[in-house]
């Protein structure tokens, strides 16, 4: 009988234990890969100025962010692409009306090996090769042999984005799928054949030496411009500067107000130049105005 | 006395049916979640074109071909690897190794059983990969070959602990007879032990196998998942279960390419379904075999 008293007392503290913890309000942030790393260091930040608020942030790609969101199973979507008119629609059935704020400007950057003797090429030719077009590195003024393809995968904001920025077309069918930006660095410091895309706060530390990251011009005859200097991504000088989102579920309340006011702070915005992205220029700080006041 | 004895007896019961049941239950999803692809996607498509791209820019298309080869190519070459290796470890267990040796490896192989696939799929990244770029003067080792090693360790496990089973198994008056004809150790395991135990052999690879064709996390990370037919085994390659677990993230609700992702699920389920029940078979026939 004893016995069965203790075993109820354990499993009545356990229930209780983890009542409050769920009880406790704690954000979820999910989506992107592009934005994880950025977004934890300004919860960390940010739950450090405020104790005992508490989030939570998820990988997962654009595409599981904004399913998430509209299946309501998180506050905050990071974004790296806008929503598709498909997925707003859907929403809008659900009863979810997304908000876009904008919280970071990436320079999205096309890398090399750091071996590799191409160090710039027009839109169009990268969109030649990740089409599979192009196969060799001598026809872009390299040396002579094959193009290995790095890339993401579809749940990617990053593959949708490049395909429909950069590419125009089907991406080919020999790139590999990589699982994360971080993936594709890894692979492509190790393959003197590799080309890839990721956001430029992954190629932070690398360039230059195990990476080059390729300067990029619009059209043949245009200047090039680099992913790297701020000024050029800012005035959009770069031809694949876009903005990094979140999406949010109707107009911020409480905590989610609060942390989105702070990342779009003078502090936050030193925390994404830190993190190697770059602030948000004045046509954006308007437009997140608009969209949820702050 | 009675009623206790007949309520405990039914709840035993149930639970035997309620495996039955989940089974059942989870291919009439399948079937059902598959059914509404087909009315967009043309059966012949389906089954017969190389070419998988759902989030096309211009037209989706929907085969399976190539990831049915990718998924057959890698368990082939896993097979090919964990075999021999495997029936030799079980062998040298259950004949050669003193006792003690046997009481150390036997519980490795098992831990070994343990290791989650993330981790095995980050040593195809960095060692296994790696290794193989440089034997075959590649670029990048993220094919599948790579793969093939990786679900070959994963698969070994299986294989030895059943083989060694299916060894031992075999009565010892087998092994006196011939060694009493003068034949030596080595001929009386390959001549004599192994076919005896070779219906349970045969059983522990399917098994192994069967591990092998629906393994994801593995297979994800270290084959490179491009879409494309591969040509050989340092082609990179995408199997059926990469797919799904890549794209059913994000897929939209009730779409063809959410139904289209389940009928992929279903042949998955098709052709794991029928190796264990192979395996099943043989299994049986070799336990009447040894009764």
């Amino acid at each position: 009988m004893k016995r069965y008293l203790i075993v109820w007392a354990i499993i009545c503290v356990l229930l209780n234990v983890t009542g409050n913890l769920m009880a406790q309000e704690m954000v979820q942030i999910k989506g992107s890969d592009t934005l994880i790393n950025l977004v934890q260091k300004l919860t960390e930040v940010y739950m450090e100025q405020n104790p005992g608020e508490l989030f939570a942030i998820t990988g997962g790609g654009s595409g599981t962010g904004i399913a998430a969101l509209i299946n309501k199973k998180c506050d905050i979507a990071n974004a790296s692409r806008l929503m598709k008119a498909k997925e707003v629609a859907r929403a809008a059935e659900k009863g979810v009306q997304a908000k876009r704020v904008v919280i970071a400007m990436d320079g999205l950057s096309v890398i090399t090996n750091g071996g590799n003797l191409v160090d710039k090429l027009t839109l169009d030719k990268i969109g030649k090769i990740f089409r599979g077009e192009i196969t060799n590195w001598k026809d872009v003024g390299g040396t002579d042999m094959p193009i290995t393809l790095y890339g993401r995968q579809s749940n990617s904001g990053t593959f949708v984005f490049f395909r429909d920025a950069v590419l125009k077309g089907d991406y080919s069918q020999k790139m590999r799928r990589m699982n994360g930006n971080a993936q594709i660095v890894e692979a492509v410091k190790e393959d003197i054949s590799g080309i890839g895309y990721v956001g430029v706060g992954y190629v932070k530390g690398a360039a230059g030496i195990e990476l080059n990251v390729l300067k990029v011009a619009a059209r043949a005859g245009a200047d090039y411009a680099s992913p790297l200097n701020a000024s050029e991504v800012k005035s959009g000088k770069y031809p694949i500067s876009r903005p990094l989102n979140q999406y949010l579920n109707g107009s911020p309340t409480g905590m989610v107000k609060d942390f989105i006011a702070f990342e779009l702070s003078e502090q936050g915005q030193e925390i994404i130049e830190q993190e190697g992205f770059f602030p948000i220029p004045d046509a954006y700080i308007e437009f997140n105005t608009n969209s949820v006041g702050i | 006395m009675r009623f206790k004895e007949k309520v405990i007896h039914s709840f035993f019961f149930l639970n035997g049916v309620l495996v039955v049941i989940i089974l059942l239950g989870i291919f009439a999803l399948l079937v059902f979640t598959s059914i509404p692809a087909f009315k967009e996607i043309r059966l012949s498509q389906f089954f017969f074109s190389g070419i998988w791209n759902p989030d096309a820019y211009v037209k989706p298309a929907y085969g399976i071909v190539s990831m049915l080869v990718s998924t057959f190519l890698i368990t082939f070459g896993s097979l090919v690897i964990a075999i021999p290796l495997g029936i030799g470890t079980a062998a040298y267990l259950s004949d050669l190794a003193s006792p003690r040796v046997r009481e150390i490896a036997k519980p490795i192989v098992e831990i070994l059983a343990g290791i989650p696939s993330v981790v095995i799929g980050f040593l195809g990244i960095v060692v296994v990969g790696p290794v193989i770029a440089k034997i075959f003067g590649l670029h990048n080792g993220l094919n599948a070959l790579n793969g093939s090693v990786l679900l070959a360790i994963m698969a070994l496990p299986t294989i030895i602990s059943l083989s060694e089973d299916a060894l031992k198994s075999v009565p010892k008056s087998f092994e006196q007879a011939s060694l009493a004809l003068g034949a030596t150790h080595w001929q009386t395991l390959i001549k004599v032990k192994i076919p005896a135990a070779f219906s349970g052999i045969i059983a522990a690879c399917m098994l192994g196998m069967g591990r092998a064709v629906g393994e994801t996390m593995t297979v994800l990370m270290a084959t490179g998942c491009a879409p494309a037919m591969p040509q050989s085994f340092l082609d990179s390659v995408r199997t059926f279960s990469s797919t799904i677990a890549i794209e059913l993230g994000e897929v939209p609700y009730n779409t063809t390419h959410y139904y289209a992702l389940f009928a992929v699920g279903l042949v998955l389920f098709i052709i794991t379904f029928m190796i264990n029940m192979a395996s099943d078979i043989i299994l049986h026939q070799y336990r009447k075999v040894t009764k």
